[in-house]
């Protein structure tokens, strides 16, 4: 079955009528609704009806989707060592049970926020543990998730510097954090220079060095970056300051911010990042939380929105929305962005997780993250087929690489119930028999002999 | 009162001739009331060139944030520095300490087409339908 066409066929649940629809083409000057969706690829766009059967009934409709639903590998029933921006760690289950209270689970961001305190002193409180962790002075409450975070950091530092058209991108962050950056900004006529790696997994500080022109308006790095390795703070940073452009820190891997230095002691004037790992479900994927935390002297070109603590008439504490007055509700096309909205319910999870954790708690999961992947690193480089690409110092993730497609070794990996990790080949030429493996607290010491075994087990396979 | 010696423009800017061809640019005392208290003022770097109507910086007041637009052509050569801690100069003395920036004017005919004192007078007193 075709599509239905909006000029001919009414649609039940759109009120336009065909002659609506053909006068507000008229007014913007465009001959087809078609038109309207060109910047989306042919190869994503639906071309006839979905084949949905039925019409059924409640109990048949659930018994299909129970059994399409059994087609999913999840992490509840095999040991996962998956990672590149979504960690599996623990969550307290108080958390998801407070989550369901109906005063957070349906609220939206507070339009007349006075009227809810609860709400904004969470968000008040999320924000002050985003300070204390990333080492800067003001956070908002919240974005979408990292690879936007990145986005409009992006999107500050040019409004900051400007006249500067160049934004430097470590080639080593989340590859698809820097493809949404390149969405983003692909009609604004800035160019993105990527700067790459050397043996140890860092960016390649030389190239670094050439690539900051005076007009490059900022640099992003990512660390632990995309393979996992701790950057080098102190040395970005110093070859950034000398071009004069905003450094920006983004961290895939927010637990990490629990034991590492956080970018803010190195200067850095910008940190944003995905708040997945702070406990938050992987979910499929999403709803995650991105953060974005920035030097005092950049808060009115921050997007979003932000809670500040006052007092009220009698003196008592209060939290308001303040810079409101740069919003997009405000002030429409000279708004700061068009992020008129936050993360709020996975923000408060987070908080949650962080409240709970306390500064004990984050640097344990720190450390066992940090021993565990240690030990695996160890008993993986004693198999004499197996190498470690990346020499570099790394958090809870690292690359791996056997003789053999990385394809073939997960998937004989996934029949013995391990979910061995990311290839890396998706991403970058040359990277075919490699692939990511990360680990955390949730990891057992069997698990990891476990998947020593296992992998030992597949190369031999793969050798016959 | 509104100074008799500086000029005015539509967006309510003033501009203040002070010696040779540099001017002092500020927003008027009406633009101010109209604002409500001001909590920061942005302005251009010093050496920027500005056309006649171009955004020079923006002013936010706990009700909006509005653009500033400069009433002339020229080069920025000193901003109020003042501004950045006690941005409610504005307020309390638009015309003198909450003065916003300098400029080198070049083309200096600009100011004579802008309004007078009195005229300004008159455009705010219709504007706000008094």
């Amino acid at each position: 079955m075709t599509l239905p066409d909006p000029l001919t066929d009414q649609h039940r649940y759109i009120s336009n009528a065909s002659q609506d629809v053909r006068e507000m083409l008229d007014v913007i000057g465009v001959d087809s609704i078609d038109r309207l969706f060109e910047t989306i690829p042919d190869d994503v766009k639906l071309t006839e009806l979905l084949d949905i059967p039925g019409p059924w009934s409640e109990i048949e409709s659930r018994r299909w989707f129970r059994a399409l639903a059994a087609k999913n590998k999840s992490a509840a029933d095999h040991v996962s060592f998956l990672g590149g921006g979504a960690y599996l760690h623990y969550q307290p289950a108080c958390i998801d049970q407070l989550l369901l209270r109906a005063e957070f689970l349906t609220s939206y961001t507070p339009y007349q926020p006075e009227v809810s305190q609860g709400t904004l002193q969470s968000i008040f409180e999320y924000q002050t543990h985003q300070c204390l962790l990333t080492g800067l002075d003001v956070a908002n409450a919240s974005l979408y998730d990292g690879s936007t975070a990145l986005c409009e950091a992006v999107l500050l530092a040019e409004r900051v510097v400007r006249k500067r058209k160049k934004v430097v991108i470590a080639k080593s962050v989340h590859p698809q954090y820097a493809e949404t950056v390149r969405t983003y900004v692909q009609n604004l006529g800035y160019e993105i220079v990527e700067v790459g790696w050397t043996n140890d997994g860092r960016i390649d500080t030389t190239a670094l060095l050439e690539a900051c022109t005076s007009d490059v308006f900022a640099v992003a790095i990512q660390s632990p970056n995309f393979f996992g390795v701790i950057e080098d703070y102190y040395a970005v940073a110093a070859i950034a300051d000398a071009a004069g452009a905003v450094k920006i820190a983004v961290i895939a891997e927010a637990t990490s911010l629990g034991i590492l230095t956080p970018p803010g002691a190195h200067g850095f004037d910008i940190v944003v990042g995905e708040g997945q790992a702070w406990g938050v479900p992987t979910q499929y994927g999403g709803p995650f939380v991105g953060f974005m935390v920035v030097k005092d002297a950049l808060k009115r070109h921050m997007p979003g929105r932000l809670v500040g603590e006052t007092v009220d008439v009698d003196g008592r504490r209060a939290y308001v929305l303040t810079l409101a007055t740069r919003e997009q509700h405000i002030r429409r096309g000279k708004a700061t962005s068009n992020i008129c909205t936050n993360e709020a319910l996975i923000a408060l999870a987070a908080n949650m997780y962080l409240s709970l954790m306390g500064k004990e708690g984050l640097r344990e999961v720190g450390q066992q993250c940090v021993q565990k992947t240690a030990y695996l690193r160890a008993q993986l480089n004693r198999i004499s087929s197996v190498s470690l690409p990346f020499s570099g110092p790394v958090y809870n993730e690292f690359a791996v690489r056997t003789p053999f497609p990385a394809a073939e070794i997960l998937a004989d990996l996934e029949h013995e119930k391990i979910l061995g990790g990311i290839p890396l080949g998706q991403f970058y030429d040359g990277f075919e028999n490699d692939f990511l493996v990360a680990v955390t607290e949730l990891h057992t010491r069997e698990h990891l002999d476990q998947f020593v075994a296992v992998l030992t087990a597949a190369i031999a396979r793969e050798r016959r | 009162m509104t100074p008799e010696d500086s000029r005015y423009a539509k967006s309510h800017e003033y501009v203040h001739p002070e010696a040779g061809d540099t001017v002092v640019i500020g927003i008027t005392d009406y633009a101010q009331k109209e604002l409500g208290d001001v909590v920061f003022v942005e302005l251009p770097a010093v050496g920027t060139e500005l056309e006649l109507g171009d955004e020079f910086g923006s002013i936010e007041s706990v009700k909006a944030v509005s653009e500033l637009f400069s009433p002339v052509t020229g080069e920025v050569i000193e901003i109020n520095e003042a501004l950045t801690d006690k941005p409610e100069l504005v307020n309390t003395d638009p015309y003198g300490d909450g003065w916003m920036m300098k400029m080198r004017l070049s083309v200096p005919e600009e100011v004579d087409e802008m309004m007078t004192a009195e005229e300004y007078e008159e455009y705010v007193e219709k504007e706000s339908g008094h």
